[in-house]
């Protein structure tokens, strides 16, 4: 295997996005930048957003990585529907990963639905960071 | 010891017998200054977690040419030792555990539960579409009702999270502030239906949009108007409720959201003085409003410096007031604070660690000199507390009360010559900051701006690069990570039943109420938004009419619009 940034011609583009009425940008605010340092083009949604501006801007942006940031306890519901979203919109290539005060429970059910690694406090930037680069270098949109 | 340590002992030993300078016990800094040159320190960074630099030794030196009137009297002007002359000698901080989740029933079962445990007031939670001003059964609070606090959408449902709970006994915070003015009048609506009447409540409304707009985001209105629904609060408190406190002044959420307690205290104080100013431009007597202010810090993990942070405070709030603002009574004057550990530094990995991180914050905040505590629960970084958790954090406070002695003397550590110094830098830097807030035109004009926001987000990103690269410590985040690897704790969760049942009461409420009345009393809210008369008893007639929440909210946003944040990272 080639490594995974040989493979990288194009920068990784990556929604950061807060759904929901959950005001915490803390996480969401470092992650993004974070994630531009890393060498992503990063858009951040602002608060606030409903599944549905999340998954639009994500199709408008054409982006490769939605990562969402849920610190309210609603993410059993916010992440399935922007999952479900994403496949209605034909974006179901895109990952769906995230963040926020999530249970191991809860990590372990979402991930069984099929949506990516959930990353809980205290977890590196360059743990998510890597977790991206690695996925993006397996997926045909690579190149 | 080394051989070159022992040399430097020796000498000073020698230097320091009665032939030479003074008895061999009087050392002088020079002498300890050379000693320390000769020894090592460990790798460490030796400074606060706000960066500030620590020495390694504080002396009288650091204390010259300081004013002693600075420091005072507890009860006395400028209250750097304490608000009140006795302190915990006459009464102990209250122990006000933040608590709200699913509906106004299972609350207050909750809040029953506190209080037969020894909890001496309530403080509410409530939930996010609660927080922003939507009711249960709004498309936008979909999967989150009850699920981070209480679901109030109407005066039904306050009166049910206080069934049995008398309101002219126990003193009621509440931790709103977009919809702030609406939930009040449905808190005082509710008290009525017990039949006690608001100049008998205590209670704190948090109230405080600034802080929202900076730091937690949970707003509804743009800055104006909701500013002005507050000095109406501070008006008609005045007048209607005098043992309320219609505002809490909050750094905690600022400081959460990454700032440093330098930035909190200026911030927050700044923030204080804003509305201070607002209450005196509607024409309003200083003295009317001043004494009901009420604060709210947080109590971080630098045990020193938190401290420090709460005496100086006090100190710049009553030299502000009285010196600036002209307010003539020493209640004016006087900083009275809730405070909460801090959230923030509780860590996933090894949770029960939390227990002792959060008994060490809570002892600095007594020895701050709070008026009231919560200490966060264990297990909050994964979830809502358990019923467990909440105990043990509230017998971390009972333990600090009646068994570790702080309590037995008023500010123990006055005279120290570091919590000194650190208590007058952390009031010089927040002067600074200060005058930065008033170059960028005032607070709002900072909001408007992003200033806040962006200092806030670089403070937060600079300590999250200083522990990914291991220069700060995190016990069992990045060092001492054994046991670690799994996190199975026993999680509260909530039945997603709950929403349904809120829903399903929101659509019997509305099939109730007499429609017309509701619709007369808010036409009657959004004219008085319009005109400019105090918007208090327009709310509470709407209340005690059954609008909800979202709709009251509605009446008003339809003269005063939303707010719209600046988008940035």
């Amino acid at each position: 295997m080639t490594n995974a940034s040989a493979l990288t011609t194009r920068k990784i583009r990556v929604l950061v996005a807060k759904p929901g009425l959950d005001g915490h940008d803390r996480g969401a605010k470092v992650i993004a930048s974070a994630f531009r340092d890393a060498g992503f083009e990063v858009i951040y949604t602002g608060l606030h957003q409903t599944p549905e501006m999340i998954v639009a801007a994500a199709v408008q942006e054409d982006v490769d990585v939605v990562a969402m940031s849920v610190l309210s306890g609603a993410h059993m519901t916010l992440f399935p529907r922007v999952q479900e979203l994403l496949a209605d919109a034909g974006a179901d290539h895109v990952l769906l990963t995230g963040g926020g005060i999530i249970p191991e429970e809860d990590v372990r059910a979402l991930e069984t639905r099929g949506i990516g690694r959930l990353f809980g406090p205290g977890t590196p930037t360059t743990t998510a960071i890597a977790y991206i680069r690695e996925w993006f270098a397996a997926s045909p949109k690579a190149s | 010891m080394s051989t070159k340590e022992r040399k430097v002992r020796q000498a000073l030993e020698r230097k320091a017998t009665p032939r030479d300078a003074g008895p061999p016990d009087s050392a002088r800094v020079e002498d300890w200054e050379r000693l320390r040159g000769t020894l090592p320190e460990r790798d460490a960074p030796f400074t606060t977690v706000s960066g500030r630099p620590v020495k390694p030794l504080y002396t009288e030196a650091d204390r010259e040419g300081s004013d002693p009137d600075t420091i005072g009297l507890p009860g006395f002007y400028p209250f750097t030792r304490g608000p009140y002359a006795t302190m915990y000698r006459t009464r102990l901080w209250t122990m006000r555990q933040f608590a709200g989740f699913a509906t106004a029933e299972d609350t207050n079962a909750r809040y029953k539960y506190l209080l037969e445990h020894g909890q001496t007031g309530l403080s509410v939670a409530f939930d996010f579409p609660t927080l922003m001003g939507f009711d249960s059964d709004h498309p936008r609070s979909l999967g989150e009702v009850g699920v981070c606090g209480v679901a109030i959408s109407s005066l039904a449902d306050m009166e049910r999270l206080f069934e049995g709970i008398p309101l002219d006994q126990v003193s009621v915070s509440m931790t709103i502030n977009g919809p702030a003015i609406i939930l009040f009048c449905f808190y005082v609506a509710a008290a009525e239906k017990q039949g006690v009447a608001a100049e008998k409540l205590r209670g704190t409304v948090q109230n405080d949009i600034l802080k929202e707009y900076q730091a937690q985001h949970a707003w509804v209105f743009p800055p104006e108007p909701a500013l002005r629904c507050i000095v109406d609060m501070f008006a008609w408190c005045s007048e209607h409720a005098p043992k309320y406190n219609p505002i809490s002044i909050s750094g905690y959420h600022i400081r959460e959201a990454g700032a440093t307690a330098a930035q909190e205290l200026a911030f927050t104080l700044r923030n204080g003085f804003e509305y201070v100013e607002r209450g005196i431009a509607r024409g309003l007597d200083v003295d009317s409003f001043a004494p009901r202010l009420s604060f709210f810090f947080d109590v971080h993990n630098d045990f020193f410096e938190e401290i420090a942070k709460l005496r100086a405070a006090r100190r710049i709030w009553a030299r502000g007031m009285r010196e600036r603002y002209g307010a003539k009574d020493p209640e004016s004057w006087r900083l009275r604070t809730h405070a909460q550990t801090a959230g923030v530094t509780l860590t996933a990995q090894q949770a029960e660690n939390n227990i002792v991180r959060v008994a060490y914050q809570a002892m600095a905040a007594a020895l701050g000199g709070t008026q009231s505590l919560h200490t966060n629960s264990m297990d909050e970084t994964l979830a809502l507390p358990t019923e467990k958790a909440v105990r043990i954090s509230l017998r971390t406070q009972q333990i600090l009360a009646h068994e570790s002695g702080v309590t037995n003397t008023i500010d123990p550590l006055a005279g120290s010559y570091f919590v000194e110094t650190l208590t007058d830098e952390l009031e010089k830097d927040a002067l600074e900051i200060f005058a930065e807030i008033d170059a960028l035109g005032g607070a709002v004009p900072g909001i408007e701006q992003g200033w806040f926001q962006q200092q806030i987000a670089m403070s937060a990103m600079r300590q999250q690069r200083e522990v990914e690269a291991g220069e700060r410590v995190i016990v069992g985040v990045n060092e001492f990570t054994e046991g670690s690897e799994s996190i199975e704790i026993e999680t509260l969760r909530i039945d997603p039943a709950v929403e349904r049942k809120q829903v399903a009461s929101m659509a019997a409420l509305r099939a109730r109420r007499d429609a017309s009345k509701v619709e007369s009393t808010l036409a009657a809210l959004t004219e008085a938004s319009r005109s400019g008369e105090n918007l208090v008893p327009r709310i509470l007639d709407c209340a005690r009419a059954e609008a909800t929440l979202f709709e009251i909210r509605h009446a008003m946003e339809s003269v005063f619009g939303s707010y719209k944040e600046p988008v940035f990272f």
